[in-house]
């Protein structure tokens, strides 16, 4: 299993066409919201959880996606996900 | 608040030939073709393997979008977004990041819209039963209103936002609906105009037909032949171009530069009948519009210096030429210049009358009317209009011009510009 630091850099860098705030990227916290922080439009979180899907080699339900609030729920997600 | 002045105050063009009003200018006077031979269309096996595509837009596009906004806009929606906010800027323009215009609008047209991200990505997507791949990016990119919708969030508007189309006739319809919107006092400004995507799906169906020229694919700059004998079909074309239309009292208000005025415009169908069909037009209808046009603008058909025509390469050119002798009541003698700009960018579908429309009002603006390629061999039906077929370009001072767009479904419009007088 990845470190967490390596599977934020991991989604940091998903996340990165996706923001519209690019200066909130070099501050990036697990704590940073993906929306409300890096102002990503809502509709694109379908487009980020592809993405991460795809990355890592997981499954996302829908409702674990809805989870998603933060940088750090998605590498929580992935690290969870990636054990199991 | 009826009947108001309305006048040109910006413009943007990305053409085959050329990005920005100055080098569109020039290009135009230069007689500069756009055409290029495309392997992707020898590859795909089509008849026509030319065609007008903008150059240069991967680069260009990034100085004017994020790449957050590429993520979710076609070809369709780049050209018509480039076009737009180099109007907007022209027109001397703020962009906020925070402020809504209320009074300023759009009303962008497309022919074919988002057919290559159909093509290319939902159908495949759906087909082999990946909907849950498709992503958040698809219905932006394919709804009708995607090119106009884009532009709103770019600048911030507030009044009407849509996206007309019919078929050849969009732009030209959408400066001149636009124009009756600023005229009612319904919006300060509108951005009006087309865009229209450069893909072999967009292209396949007129290729299908047999409606492009296949006979010059080895002599691409030869390719788009209107008013000649040896027209062969028209060459597809894509691009944008986006006016800013103005109220008078908005323009003198903000101490705006003015190009033109907007004199009047008409919009009609020929109701498929008569000789016409979804695929050729009514005569009666075509003269019907322009006179309507003329009529409106408050101009005698002596004053109208130039003819921008649709002017494509088929088989309606002559009788095109026709329909504005009779509606005009001018004998060949005594037509306005009669030239087209598809000979040197193709047909740009539903950018055509958009494109076209920015080339008529530089061409009023800077004094001249470029030359019509490719017609030294005049078809004769055409030739008693000889000495009217500006086959060079003219330096003149050119003062009214008209410009007609006539589409399938038996559509036409046609608006006439005079130039701004301070």
């Amino acid at each position: 299993m990845e470190q967490q630091a390596e599977v934020m850099g991991k989604v940091v860098e998903i996340l990165r066409p996706f923001v519209k705030n690019a200066d909130a990227l070099s501050s990036v916290s697990m704590e940073t919201s993906i929306l409300k922080d890096l102002k990503v439009n809502s509709a694109r979180l379908v487009d980020i959880v592809l993405e991460i899907e795809d990355a890592f080699g997981i499954a996302v339900s829908d409702e674990q996606a809805d989870q998603v609030k933060t940088v750090g729920d998605a590498v929580t997600l992935i690290m969870k996900t990636g054990k199991a | 608040m009826s009947d108001r002045r309305v006048v040109v105050t910006g413009m943007g063009v990305l053409a085959p030939n050329a990005h920005g009003l100055e080098a569109f200018a020039g290009a135009l006077r230069a007689g500069k073709s756009g055409i290029r031979f495309h392997q992707h269309l020898a590859d795909a096996k089509f008849g026509c393997q030319v065609g007008g595509i903008p150059e240069g837009v991967d680069e260009l596009q990034g100085r004017y979008l994020s790449q957050e906004e590429l993520l979710a806009m076609n070809p369709n929606m780049v050209y018509a977004a480039i076009a737009a906010i180099d109007a907007w800027t022209d027109a001397g323009l703020e962009r906020s990041t925070e402020k809504v215009d209320w009074d300023t609008g759009a009303i962008i047209g497309t022919g074919i819209g988002g057919i290559d991200t159909i093509a290319e990505k939902l159908a495949p997507r759906v087909d082999q039963g990946k909907v849950g791949r498709l992503g958040s990016t698809m219905v932006e990119q394919i709804m009708s209103s995607g090119n106009s919708a884009r532009v709103a969030g770019l600048l911030g508007l507030g009044n009407q936002v849509t996206t007309n189309s019919s078929a050849c006739n969009t732009g030209t319809e959408a400066v001149i609906d636009a124009f009756f919107r600023v005229r009612e006092g319904r919006a300060e400004r509108m951005l009006a105009g087309g865009s229209e995507g450069s893909s072999k799906y967009i292209w396949a169906g007129f290729d299908g037909m047999k409606v492009l020229n296949r006979t010059k694919n080895g002599a691409p700059a030869e390719a788009s032949r209107p008013m000649s004998a040896s027209a062969a079909g028209f060459v597809p074309g894509s691009g944008a171009g986006v006016l800013v239309l103005e109220s008078l009292e908005s323009a003198r208000a903000r101490g705006a530069r003015i190009y033109a005025e907007v004199l009047g415009g008409d919009v009609n169908c020929g109701g498929h009948r008569m000789g016409g069909s979804m695929t050729a037009p009514n005569p009666v209808s075509v003269q019907r519009c322009i006179r309507a046009a003329v009529r409106m603008a408050g101009v005698q058909p002596r004053e109208i210096g130039a003819i921008n025509g649709h002017l494509t390469a088929t088989f309606a050119d002559p009788h095109e030429v026709a329909n504005w002798s009779k509606a005009l009541e001018l004998k060949p003698d005594e037509m306005p210049l009669l030239h087209s700009t598809k000979s040197l960018i193709g047909h740009a579908l539903g950018a055509a009358g958009g494109i076209e429309c920015v080339a008529s009002v530089l061409e009023l603006h800077h004094g001249f009317v470029h030359g019509s390629a490719n017609c030294d061999d005049l078809h004769p039906d055409i030739a008693p209009f000889e000495r009217r077929v500006a086959r060079r370009t003219v330096e003149l001072p050119l003062e009214v011009i008209a410009k007609a767009s006539f589409g399938f479904g038996d559509v036409n419009g046609c608006v006439v510009f005079r130039k701004w007088k301070s």
